[in-house]
């Protein structure tokens, strides 16, 4: 069919043009960018598992993040296993974590549930800034090693980080992809459609809910340890605050819940203008990117509660006859 | 061990506090038991109050127990806008549209407050209220006291309004059972602009007073309002006596965790007695859960 030949055409050349992007852009600023993009995306997209496809709304992802980008730098400073392991194992915790949370808090409904993430992230957030053993308020500075892959470290360019995170964006994209289109990515859906009908057909709620919390919380970790291994230094305040769950939802709301490409578009839109009005405005910590942010939201709320994706539905659907 | 004293000095801190949080409580509730809504920008409509009142000081000269009046009527019309402006429009949006609407308008007003008036941490020097009394070894601060006084006094108003009168007779049937409610001929709509906006009073008269003691900056409601979220919970859904007597409480539990175990954690305490309420009582304590 021709429709589906384009969609081939246009995701064909949208890869090149990302596989080619750093050699084109040679500076460090459009290639911080892009990882950023990539970075943001790939938490978009993450959320968008438990947030979009399951319907239940965590303002409190961070700690996720958080986790993964606390466990692998401990790691690597504690017992210098390398930041790739780590990964898996942040992974591994944040899953875990995501079990404790997730047990408890599922039961509760809407405003209840997401007001409890709320709180787990700012419990997290404070017993972070007073762990001594973990760096408390001082957060950690990681250790400069060789410029290796290894390592996960690089000194004089920006290019390996870029097409990791990539490899993590692409990742994220296609475990995405494959619970739209599979069985676990329908239960979820229904739980979200309709939570008793799901569970009177037989859906075993608890299992699938604790499902998408896991994959998200392990996705979200992972994009937590590559941060570390790309700034250098984390802290409670860069790692685990509530300002970042916020983000993360907004960028898969602004784009689309529920859908594959939307917390693309959301992290494809917000963080160039969060870059750009942070340059234009000036730094001094005026936060007009974040002045933007919250209008974009409220307008998003209002207006068009599915995103840019429900927009371009909503034109797709003027133009059928 | 600490004395008694000190003990002593704590547990009425944390209740003047309490009261504090207390009237910030109500006003949540009293909008979530409305329209089940809650207002994630509770905080910084709080804020709001309290730069009213430092604005009304600094460029005016009135003093905050003066300007309270105008803090409850400003705050009163931005209740009712924000309900014409934002929540009419998602009254039947999807629950993560209701949740972000308001959120995104409390990270709007924080940070435009922020641009506005730089993260500066102001303070009103010399307000009419000042100085402490004393009792023994106990002192308690003028503006504190006062404080608790006049929430206690507004709360007391506020329930007459609500359970004496036909207006606010109205507003618990509109709360109860919207449509029965219109049915009998009461205007939602009115109902709900009137709920919002007497949430927002509460939240400029108890602006007005902190700024007499407290210090006034962009960021300080978000604390006030995630206790207003507990205190709901605490309280009870619906439940405003119950919101009220729930924010003295988790006053009184924060200062003394403060002074018992860690004060770097005091505010952990207060979440972790949300989890409780809403794992092993979800209805509050009088809640219609």
């Amino acid at each position: 069919m021709g429709g589906n030949k384009n969609k081939w055409l246009l995701l064909a050349s949208g890869i090149f043009i990302l596989i080619i992007y750093p050699l084109i852009f040679t500076l460090p600023f459009p290639r911080h960018l892009m990882i950023m993009i990539f970075l943001y995306a790939s938490l978009g997209l993450a959320w968008n598992m438990i947030g979009g496809y399951a319907g239940q709304i965590s303002l409190g992802h961070a700690i996720y993040f958080g986790t993964g980008a606390y466990t692998s730098t401990i790691l690597l400073m504690k017992l210098g296993v390398s930041p790739w392991a780590g990964m898996l194992v942040g992974g591994l915790f944040s899953i875990a974590l995501a079990f404790i949370i997730g047990y408890p808090c599922f039961k509760l409904a809407g405003h209840y549930f997401a007001i409890a993430t709320i709180a787990i992230g700012e419990i997290a957030q404070h017993w972070m800034l007073n762990w001594d053993w973990a760096g408390a308020a001082i957060g950690l500075t990681l250790p400069i090693l060789p410029e290796s892959l290894i390592n996960l470290e690089f000194h004089t360019t920006k290019v390996p980080y870029y097409y990791i995170a990539f490899g993590i964006f692409t990742l994220t994209i296609l475990a995405t992809y494959g619970i739209d289109r599979s069985k676990l990515g329908y239960y979820f859906k229904a739980i979200k459609g309709d939570l008793e009908a799901a569970r009177s057909l037989g859906i075993n709620v608890a299992r699938y809910k604790f499902y998408a919390l896991a994959l998200s919380a392990f996705f979200t970790s992972i994009c937590g340890s590559f941060y570390a291994q790309y700034v250098l230094f984390i802290d409670p305040d860069s790692v685990f605050p509530l300002m970042l769950s916020i983000i993360v939802c907004l960028i898969a709301t602004l784009g689309g819940v529920g859908t594959v490409w939307g917390p693309v578009i959301g992290a494809f839109i917000l963080i160039p203008i969060s870059e750009f009005t942070r340059i234009q405005f000036g730094g001094g910590g005026k936060g007009t990117d974040l002045i933007i942010y919250g209008f974009l939201i409220m307008v998003i709320s209002i207006y068009q509660p599915f995103g840019v994706i429900g927009l371009a539905r909503l034109f797709r659907k003027k133009e059928a006859p | 061990m600490y004395s008694s004293e000190i003990i002593l000095q704590t547990i009425i801190s944390g209740l003047l506090m309490g009261c504090i949080y207390a009237l910030v409580a109500v006003g949540l509730c009293l909008i979530w038991g409305l329209m089940e809504i809650v207002n994630f920008a509770h905080g910084e409509m709080l804020m709001l109050g309290m730069f009213t009142a430092f604005w009304m000081f600094t460029l005016y000269h009135i003093d905050p127990m003066l300007s309270l009046p105008l803090c409850l009527v400003i705050l009163f019309l931005i209740g009712v806008a924000t309900y014409f402006i934002v929540i009419k429009k998602i009254l039947k949006a999807p629950f993560l549209a209701q949740i972000l609407a308001t959120f995104g308008l409390g990270i709007f007003l924080r940070y435009l407050a922020q641009f506005m008036w730089t993260p500066d941490y102001r303070m009103i020097k010399n307000p009419a209220l000042a100085g402490r009394l004393g009792f023994g070894g106990i002192f308690v601060g003028i503006p504190e006291l006062t404080a608790s006084l006049i929430t206690i006094l507004s709360f007391v108003l506020l329930y007459w309004f609500i359970n004496k009168t036909e207006v606010g007779t109205a507003l618990l049937a509109t709360s109860e059972d919207r449509e029965a409610a219109s049915l009998m001929g009461i205007n939602s709509d009115k109902m709900f602009a009137l709920g919002w906006g007497i949430g927002a009073a509460c939240l400029g008269v108890a602006g007005a007073l902190m700024s007499n003691f407290y210090y006034i900056f962009p960021e300080v409601g978000f604390p006030f309002a995630l206790i207003a979220y507990v205190a709901v919970a605490l309280g009870g859904f619906g439940s405003i006596p119950g919101s009220f007597v729930a924010g003295i409480i988790i006053g009184l539990v924060e200062f003394l965790s403060g002074l018992f175990i860690v004060p770097a954690f005091k505010y952990t305490f207060v979440f972790i007695i949300y989890l409780l309420v809403v794992f092993i009582r979800p209805q509050g304590l009088w809640g219609r859960y």
